[in-house]
């Protein structure tokens, strides 16, 4: 560790918000929590933007492996606990968490999700995009055509593959579930992406390809030779399509040609549909959060996605940030508890110097005025576990191990507030919710739930204990 | 030893940091290896403190005992041009292609041929020989995409059978795949030691293996330090509240007495410990579920520090160690 790294730690660990630096451990306010060391500049009031009858879509993006779809899922059920008809689509969640739900058969259609409580509903789909894809096409196009074009190897490939289906299909869903005007509230999550801003050029770029120039010239080439003028084009076009035909095939070419030709004759162009969608997205009615973890790469990432979301007009509410750590005993530096960690580790000076008992006994250096705990207690405690001794010592291997425990808990905390500040300071704008670390993944609605009241609280991630 | 080793894992798994430590164990004692990206993210460029890589094979980093890696982040737009100019010289009519659409008509929309640019540019490199007839790269390291979609990135010739069934790509996809499902190859998957990760990778091993693509090796990366064992966690369930505050006044930190500063620590000290001893059974659930995958298995420490150059070269030391390289 680096002298820098130590004072950094020593000076966040010891001194939140910049009180009490003199204090140290010795303090006489006590250990008190750390979570609030890790409050921002303005924290994001989830309850008020759930409760707000004009918020109808919330979207969840962010880098994957951050908790997107567990966030957008507890948002849901907290929505609909609180008195919403709610919707989440999720794109791919955790096996288990699709089964408690009652999402994993993939009808591609919203179910009501049984045990949210209160005057809500929840429903909940998982997003399948082939189906999605098949469904646009039935929706518009006559039952032989749409058989057509759902048998073409081309559109096969591009309903099941192409990256930027599954965001294009994410989108359309949500256009489609918006349309049918039956909830108040649509949560979605985001497709776990190579980029997290994926979603927002997806449709587009798909939008603009099937409806562009190439695809007109592929489809078209007649109706262009025809007119006067266009020979330079003409003489382009010919050699392009040879060079295509010869790259890919020319059965590829043509069956390009035959489902562009089928999809241009149904329905009004993907590009229509692809605009339509994207001023959804930036109705007032819209509210993107941002979904991160207090690492390096996934808070680069959200700052990117900021600023992406603001460049396109897109209404940012704030970050929710995942994973956050804290410590009960904040106030005790790593530095400090090594220390005391070292001293347990050598237990030969103290032996030798037959002072244990006289160490133990010493009076709290702070002025305590409780009367000391009982001793006798803890040596009948002992009496079948070898000699008090030996008891002793085992003690203090755990008191040890205890303090290397929370010496790594204050390092990761010290990072993570490093990787936070470097936020922050590029982003003081943005309303910040913490969501503390836990232990394992959510299985459950209590599991989501118990996440919706720390998203709507900001809880702090462990309460001080409480002296008995 | 495999020429081509593909890295992927789980999204946030961290698989191109453990891309990047192979590559630079690989070229350890004067090999020479080339670490490749495919998704356009340069993550490499980050993970080397260096300036966004252009399209072109260029040294950034020496490996311990004097080796070399080469990095190259591949735009599907411009190997396709490469491409082209190779088999049909089209030079400037290239960029007329370029105009209109067409280059990235046929790299984006039109499925898998992005891929076995991709793969193809990865696939060349590999079998690239010097005049001498010696191999150009000891070995090629490829940051691959997401477990979820590694199969089909890899399986390029089932993509693109059912599009193009003959011409240049078709072959192409054809050599590719004879490099892919050979023992030249290896797909290592990267993975946590948390619940979606490790089922994510065991499904992504059974889809490769479905797919006959060579499975290799098994990484967890991130794995945190044990601070507490065996014992120490079956006593902070059984400890004694006031001989533990005994025991850290007696270490310097205050009156064991209650609402001494010692005895203050005890209830959140232990509560850490509890979390610890939560997070560390569910970790070894984990673990035994890998373990019945029967691939090797290796496990890379978590960096206390955080990712940086440093680290990078720790994690190559430790795949070393591990005979992973």
């Amino acid at each position: 560790m680096t002298a820098e790294d130590q004072g950094e730690a020593e000076g966040r660990g010891t001194a939140p918000g910049g009180r009490g630096g003199a204090d140290g451990p010795g303090g006489a306010e006590g250990w008190e929590t750390a979570a609030r060391r890790l409050v921002s500049s303005r924290v994001l009031d989830v309850d008020a933007l759930l409760d707000d009858p004009k918020t109808r879509i919330v979207v969840c993006c962010g880098s994957g492996g951050v908790g997107k779809t567990t966030t957008a899922a507890a948002l849901g059920l907290r929505a609909a606990e609180r008195g919403r008809k709610v919707v989440v689509l999720t794109i791919d969640p955790a096996r288990r968490l699709a089964q408690s739900m009652g999402i994993d058969s993939l009808d591609n259609v919203p179910r009501r999700v049984k045990g949210s409580e209160g005057e809500g509903e929840l429903h909940a789909m998982m997003l399948d995009m082939k189906r999605t894809f098949d469904e646009v096409v039935e929706a518009h196009a006559d039952p032989e055509r749409a058989a057509a074009i759902l048998a073409n190897p081309f559109y096969q490939s591009l309903s099941a593959g192409f990256a930027g289906t599954q965001e294009y299909m994410a989108m359309e869903k949500l256009g489609q579930l918006r349309a049918r005007d039956e909830w108040d509230l649509i949560v979605v999550d985001t497709p776990p992406s190579r980029s997290a801003l994926d979603f927002l050029d997806a449709p587009k770029r798909l939008g603009s390809f099937l409806d562009g120039r190439l695809i007109r010239l592929l489809t078209a080439p007649a109706k262009l030779g025809g007119r006067a003028g266009m020979a330079f084009l003409n003489v382009g076009m010919s050699m392009m399509t040879g060079t295509l035909g010869k790259l890919l095939g020319g059965q590829l070419l043509k069956d390009v040609q035959t489902f562009v030709a089928a999809m241009d004759t149904t329905f009004g162009g993907f590009r229509t549909r692809a605009d339509a969608t994207y001023k959804l997205l930036q109705a007032p009615g819209t509210a993107f959060l941002v979904v991160a973890a207090p690492e390096r790469d996934a808070l680069r990432e959200a700052a990117y996605f900021v600023e992406r979301l603001a460049a396109e007009d897109m209404p940012l509410v704030g970050l929710v940030l995942n994973r956050v750590h804290g410590s009960g005993a904040a106030r005790l530096s790593a530095e400090r508890a090594l220390d005391a960690a070292e001293n347990l580790a050598e237990p030969g000076i103290v032996d030798q110097a037959d002072g244990k008992a006289g160490l133990r006994n010493s009076p709290d250096a702070y002025g305590s005025s409780q009367p000391p705990a009982s001793e006798a207690a803890t040596g009948t405690d002992a009496s079948d576990e070898g000699s008090p001794a030996d008891e002793d010592r085992s003690v203090d291997r755990l008191a040890a191990g205890l303090l290397r425990l929370h010496a790594e808990r204050m390092h990761l905390l010290a990072r993570e507030q490093r990787t936070r500040d470097r936020f922050t300071a590029r982003h003081p704008e943005v309303a910040v919710v913490d969501v503390p670390a836990l232990p394992g993944d959510v299985h459950d609605l209590t599991g989501l739930r118990d996440i919706g009241d720390r998203l709507a609280t900001g809880a702090p991630t462990e309460r001080p204990a409480e002296p008995s | 030893m495999s020429r081509l080793q593909v890295v992927s894992g789980k999204g946030g798994t961290g698989k191109t940091t453990v891309a990047a430590a192979l590559a630079l164990a690989l070229a350890t004692e004067g090999k020479r290896t080339l670490l490749v990206e495919v998704e356009g993210r340069q993550g490499i460029a980050q993970l080397f403190e260096t300036e966004a890589l252009p399209y072109e094979e260029r040294k950034i980093a020496v490996a311990p005992g004097g080796g070399e890696v080469y990095a190259l982040a591949i735009d599907p737009e411009l190997a396709l041009l490469d491409y082209l100019q190779m088999f049909y010289k089209l030079g400037g009519a290239g960029r007329a292609l370029k105009k209109l659409g067409a280059i990235d008509f046929a790299t984006t929309i039109a499925p898998g041929i992005r891929d076995v640019l991709l793969t193809g540019k990865a696939c060349e490199a590999v079998r690239r020989k010097d005049r001498g007839g010696r191999f150009v790269y000891d070995y090629v390291v490829m940051d691959a995409p997401p477990t979820g979609r590694v199969t089909r990135f890899l399986n390029v010739n089932d993509e693109v059978a059912g599009l193009a069934k003959i011409g240049p790509i078709h072959n192409q996809a054809q050599a590719v795949m004879r490099v892919l499902k050979s023992p030249e190859t290896a797909v290592h998957l990267v993975t946590l030691l948390e619940e979606m990760p490790v089922q994510e990778t065991a499904d992504g091993i059974a889809e490769l293996r479905a797919a006959r693509l060579p499975v290799g090796r098994v990484i967890v990366n991130m794995v945190r330090p044990e601070v507490l064992d065996a014992s120490d966690l079956e006593l902070v369930r059984a400890v004694d509240r006031s001989a533990l505050a005994r025991s850290l006044s007696a270490a310097g930190l205050g009156g064991a007495r209650r609402g001494g500063n010692a005895e203050k620590l005890v209830d959140p000290l232990l509560a850490q410990a509890a979390e610890y001893a939560e997070r560390h059974a569910l970790e070894q659930e984990q673990r035994a579920q890998l373990g019945e995958l029967g691939l090797p298995l290796h496990e890379l420490p978590l960096l206390a520090e955080g990712m940086d150059l440093a680290g990078l070269y720790e994690l190559a030391a430790e795949l070393r160690t591990q005979e992973v390289s």
